[in-house]
């Protein structure tokens, strides 16, 4: 990694910026967590308006609060949570492409709505990909992300960019109608697991019916759930790999549902698992929201999921 | 080889080899794992080996789940009956270890437990081999097995907030290695010079569900000579424990 390449300096990192990309593949033996963006819709929208492929490195913004300034004619594109985005103190759309000159300064506000933003350049950011082939940042491992030691962008850091092609991306924008409201009433689809049995069928019946709400103890690893506790039959299992988005039930009854950064092996029961689809739609809910479990058929999940990375892995 | 499997995710089979367990199922989920990453290749995005089954996630847009089933099913039943048979093959792993009170700090309190000296503990821990069970916690954090059941301990009811990288532990029935600084909750014995866990290497970690592991003692000069540390142990140290200086080794028998 060269400083010498000019890039995004960032003054103001905000709550919680991090490096993300589509995550890690073959390391969870290792012990190594998945990571990647948390909200692959607007992740994937951001690189997609610019052209990029479908797993470059994006900027992933929890609660917005961030300044840069951009130090060469760049293309950008800011998706997900609802935000203001001003350019040297102009507003700007979100969920569009946006040209910067070196010089410009990039403002963005904290979220009316929804959690995260997500930043892309076009060409994508120069990070080196490490463990998994992948650059997503691990905190809790201290592995991953601009310096590989998993931490958070601080002032200072400087994102290097590839220099901008001949002919920058054509000016493009999500459809309105295309673009989610983060504040629509939320139900998760499950894919219902073996270990269901040891669920007796009025936990069960409470699971599928009542509402939840996410608690604020919430992060990358699990979104804890406030809600009715449930009952599980017998002991704690022994471990075994977790999947992405599974719902385990701990011995205080209340769920957790594990998420990109979660532990790659454990032993609390488990419902089933939540949808990448549906994680993706979570991603961007408010501590606070209430939220909704529905189950669904494998082959419909997967049916939706390959329509999803169908979409995207197209170039425009 | 006997198995079967549940649909644990929207990419991803969990294969279940056993109901508890068992030093012997752990060559065969090796081998399982083994003979499924190099058949499968990168249709396979990972495999999780841990004590009892093998977590595979795969790409739904190159395999639904009759396709690949199909292909387990094949190579699994290609596999020996190997159940109770150690891999002889597998070459086993030597981890130099200083057994001491300076980075082992309940050492002394499990030794009196167990009614052993500390030497004869150490000599009980070291004498026999382990299989790595499961890999977890954190990167590279290998779940060792098993210790002789006179050395069996609880987890501690206060987990430390700080172990250093390298110490070895023991909880319950299984002995581990911190590949990082971590909070701990294990009982304290010892620590490996040797870098367990390194994201610039090519294989970043030491240790891997299936091998077998070797600890041998040394003594304070080979630990530091391996590039060992001791300035950093947030426990502090024992008065009369001269160990910044580097005194001279204690030959191994001798009385800590």
């Amino acid at each position: 990694m060269t400083h010498s390449k000019p890039g995004l300096l960032i003054e103001k990192p905000g709550f919680l910026s991090l490096i993300q990309d589509a995550g890690r593949r073959g390391v969870m033996h290792l012990g190594l967590a998945t990571g990647g963006a948390m909200d692959r819709h607007a992740w994937a929208w951001a690189n997609y308006l610019l052209g990029n492929c479908f797993g470059a490195a994006a900027l992933e913004i929890t609660f917005g609060q961030v300044e840069f300034v951009s130090q060469l004619n760049a293309s950008i594109a800011i998706t997900g949570a609802k935000v203001t985005v001003t350019v040297n103190g102009a507003s700007q759309p979100l969920w569009a492409t946006l040209s910067l000159k070196a010089g410009d300064r990039v403002t963005l506000g904290a979220p009316r709505a929804g959690l995260r933003s997500y930043l892309a350049v076009a060409g994508g950011f120069s990070v080196a990909a490490g463990l998994g082939n992948s650059c997503a940042t691990l905190y809790r491992e201290k592995t991953g992300g601009l310096h590989r030691d998993g931490q958070p962008l601080k002032a200072g850091d400087l994102l290097p960019c590839e220099p901008q092609s001949q002919n920058p991306p054509l000016q493009r924008q999500v459809p309105v109608d295309w673009i989610p409201d983060y504040r629509e009433a939320l139900i998760l689809d499950v894919i219902i697991g073996a270990q269901i049995e040891r669920f007796p069928s009025r936990s069960l019946e409470c699971f599928f019916t009542q509402p939840y709400t996410l608690s604020p103890q919430s992060d990358r690893m699990g979104a804890r759930l406030n809600g009715p506790a449930l009952e599980v039959f017998g002991e704690r299992l022994i471990s075994e790999g977790i999947s992405l988005g599974a719902v385990q039930v701990p011995a205080n009854g209340l769920p957790i549902i594990l998420l990109n950064d979660r532990q790659t092996i454990g032993g609390y029961p488990k419902l089933g698992a939540v949808t990448p689809r549906s994680l993706d739609a979570l991603a961007q809910r408010q501590p606070g929201s209430q939220l909704q479990f529905r189950p669904v058929a494998l082959y419909e999940a997967q049916r939706r999921e390959k329509a999803f990375l169908n979409f995207f892995n197209k170039t425009l | 080889m006997q198995w079967r499997y549940d649909i644990s995710g929207i990419d991803t089979v969990t294969l279940h080899f056993g109901q508890r367990i068992d030093a012997a199922l752990v060559t065969p989920i090796h081998r399982a794992a083994i003979a499924l990453k190099s058949s499968l290749g990168p249709r396979l995005l990972d495999a999780v080996p841990s004590y009892t089954t093998l977590l595979l996630r795969y790409d739904v847009l190159q395999d639904d789940l009759a396709s690949l089933m199909g292909q387990v099913s094949e190579v699994l039943n290609q596999l020996p009956d190997a159940i109770g048979e150690v891999d002889a093959e597998s070459e086993i792993i030597e981890v130099p270890v200083f057994y001491h009170p300076s980075v082992g700090p309940d050492l002394k309190r499990l030794a009196q437990r167990s009614g052993f000296s500390v030497e004869e503990f150490i000599r009980r821990h070291s004498e026999r081999l382990y299989q790595v069970f499961a890999i977890g916690f954190a990167p590279g954090f290998a779940y060792l097995g098993e210790v002789a059941e006179e050395l069996s301990v609880p987890r501690l009811a206060n987990p430390r907030a700080k172990v250093p990288a390298g110490t070895l532990g023991i909880a319950d029935t299984q002995t581990a290695l911190y590949p990082i600084v971590s909070p701990g909750g294990w009982n304290l014995i010892g620590r490996t010079p040797l870098v367990l866990f390194d994201q610039s290497r090519a294989q970043p970690s030491l240790l891997e569900a299936g091998q077998t592991v070797r600890f041998r003692p040394i003594a304070q000069d080979e630990y530091l000579e391996l590039g060992g540390r001791l300035d950093d142990l947030p426990w502090g140290v024992e008065p009369g424990l001269d160990i910044q200086q580097g005194a001279p080794a204690k030959k191994q028998g001798e009385k800590l």
